[in-house]
């Protein structure tokens, strides 16, 4: 049986079996199992308990301002993530070496950090809020707080997926283009930015998927008042907290369905950017 | 094949060609846009976490620090990281091991549930512990159920008051589950890049599984492996959402550095708040620094194999 499930013949490395049972354990006990916990509960609603939950006024208003800010926050970082990349790949200036590293800044520091950080500057006394105060924008505590928030926390995706197509992208091709005539936009627009494309997508995707679970930076700059300003991650928590265990759980039911439908596109995506690339090497 | 491709990029560093250059005032302009951005959203912040937890002197910031109750947050913080970092490095240089180095039908539904963490809110991957070791959950019902199956176990569990949730083992477990797949997605491309030939070579030279592992693969995979246990590292210290779902919020008992943040900071402690999150910051620049050194050390190693 194992041996046809696996195709095994004679290994010459040895240690196959342990390690992945080892891994399906390790997987099953700290991610599988209690992810089921999720559908056993929410499995404990009827079908029209489940609707109610999950098409609630408070529940359908999460779902807009969590897919909006981070389908915005998400083309944001497109713009500025591909000019960031185009930047430190191709110009020189001083400090780009720092520049380059600082990035990743978003990976690396705790959510509550940004969180409590970004409200405090872009509150109304804050060293950023303050430029847009007499404009009569307020960015803390509000929708366009939440968006701040989730553009920071989206801001390397963009930037290191495109970045090492662009290393690698073949200057002859360039040049080739510009002894044909073309001029430098339109070498920009019909050689160098399809080859991004795929990237661009991918990174887009990873910057919506980690936007719409985020909890701990919007936390703080939100002022999380239902219907306004609560995502989606934060009604779960609210449930949660008034021991509303089915209603939770039906919530993260869809949030995790979109998770994985997200996950299998952005799998897709990679394989397609990979064999797009591929050809072009070739 | 690599040398001749590494030539052709050379010459692309200094000079600057006009057929595929861009104009100087675009170039400013680009990277002034570039420089704004990053500013707005990067550097002011960062300065901004420091300058506040110092606005009130050196004293109260060593004060904040020194407090028994950011003490205890800063050892519950490297206790969950001192055991989840481990455990998630071993699952992942298992999961490499068997993924990359031998051929199995479903290699690709393997790697997307591993990847399956990274996707989930932090909310949601708290609350799914909750859902198995709360009060409501199945080891709540196991534990109250008239006919358990092992009564005796049921019995000694409650006799001993027997908690996961909302005490230490369950931040650590909801630590876990957010650096999962940190060291496994490390490891895995590059010991896929790197094939068998050489763990094939020592085995056929006489080498055991071990030796194999410790004297080829470890080596190849050194940096590779360090950079996953830096990004695991800084996650597991710095996670707020799913340790604060589970988290009893026990001041002094299952507060993590992160929710120590909070709490002052709900105080209007901002100073306070600051201070403690500016130790976060701090780490984070360690890890960027880390980070850095292991990509430029596993660049070299390759690019002096090659």
């Amino acid at each position: 049986m194992a041996q046809k499930l696996f195709k095994s013949k004679t290994r010459v490395l040895p240690g196959f079996r342990l390690t992945l049972g080892y891994t399906l354990l390790y997987l099953s006990l700290i991610v599988l199992i209690p992810l089921a916990a999720v559908f056993w509960k929410t499995s404990l609603l009827t079908w029209p308990q489940f609707v109610q939950v999950i098409t609630s006024p408070q529940a359908l208003a999460a779902y807009r301002l969590s897919f909006g800010a981070s389908l915005l926050a998400a083309l944001i970082n497109s713009v500025f993530g591909l000019i960031v990349a185009w930047v430190l790949v191709r110009y020189n200036f001083f400090g780009k070496k720092f520049v380059d590293a600082l990035v990743d800044l978003p990976f690396a520091l705790p959510t509550a950090v940004a969180g409590i950080t970004l409200a405090t500057l872009y509150a109304p006394n804050g060293w950023i809020g303050q430029f847009f105060e007499p404009l009569g924008i307020k960015i803390s505590f509000t929708r366009l707080g939440v968006l701040v928030a989730l553009t920071f926390i989206g801001l390397p995706f963009i930037v290191r997926t495109v970045q090492p197509i662009l290393e690698d992208f073949e200057p002859e091709i360039e040049e080739a283009a510009a002894s044909l005539g073309a001029n430098r936009w339109q070498v920009f627009w019909r050689i160098i930015f399809p080859t991004l494309t795929p990237a661009l997508i991918t990174g887009f995707a990873l910057a919506f998927a980690r936007a719409l679970g985020e909890y701990g930076s919007v936390v703080f700059i939100s002022s999380n008042i239902p219907m306004k300003t609560q995502i989606v991650p934060l009604l779960i928590m609210t449930k949660l907290e008034q021991f509303d265990y089915p209603g939770a759980t039906a919530l993260a039911v869809v949030m995790l369905v979109f998770s994985f439908v997200l996950l299998l596109t952005i799998n897709v995506l990679q394989w397609w950017a990979n064999r797009y690339n591929a050809t072009n090497l070739s | 094949m690599t040398p001749v491709a590494t030539t052709l990029h050379l010459p692309r560093a200094g000079t600057q060609r006009r057929s595929t250059s861009e104009p100087p005032w675009v170039r400013w302009l680009l990277i002034t846009i570039a420089l704004l951005f990053l500013t707005l959203f990067l550097f002011v912040p960062l300065i901004a976490v420091f300058a506040q937890g110092l606005n009130k002197g050196i004293g109260f910031y060593l004060k904040t620090l020194s407090d028994p109750l950011a003490w205890s947050a800063i050892k519950l913080t490297l206790i969950a990281a001192g055991i989840s970092v481990p455990l998630n490095c071993v699952f992942g240089v298992c999961a490499a091991w068997a993924i990359a180095k031998f051929d199995f039908r479903g290699k690709n539904i393997l790697l997307t549930l591993i990847d399956l963490p990274f996707s989930i809110s932090p909310v949601i991957s708290g609350m799914i512990y909750v859902l198995v070791f709360g009060a409501q959950g199945w080891l709540g019902l196991y534990m109250n159920a008239d006919k358990p199956w092992f009564p005796w176990l049921a019995q000694w569990l409650n006799v001993h008051d027997f908690h996961i949730i909302f005490a230490v083992p369950g931040i650590v477990l909801a630590t876990i589950f957010v650096t999962f797949p940190f060291v496994a997605r490390e490891l895995i491309p590059l010991m896929q890049a790197q094939g068998r030939t050489e763990e094939e070579a020592a085995r056929v030279l006489g080498a055991s599984g071990w030796q194999t592992f410790w004297r080829v693969t470890l080596p190849n995979i050194k940096w590779g492996l360090i950079y996953g246990v830096v990004l695991c590292n800084a996650r597991a210290m710095g996670e707020f959402g799913a340790v604060s779902v589970v988290s009893g919020h026990i001041r002094g008992e299952t507060n993590t550095i992160p929710l120590h943040v909070e709490i002052l900071y709900n105080e209007y402690n901002f100073t306070g708040a600051f201070a403690v999150a500016s130790v976060l910051a701090f780490l984070a620049l360690i890890t960027l620094a880390l980070k850095l050194w292991a990509e430029r050390k596993n660049a070299a190693l390759h690019a002096a194999s090659q």
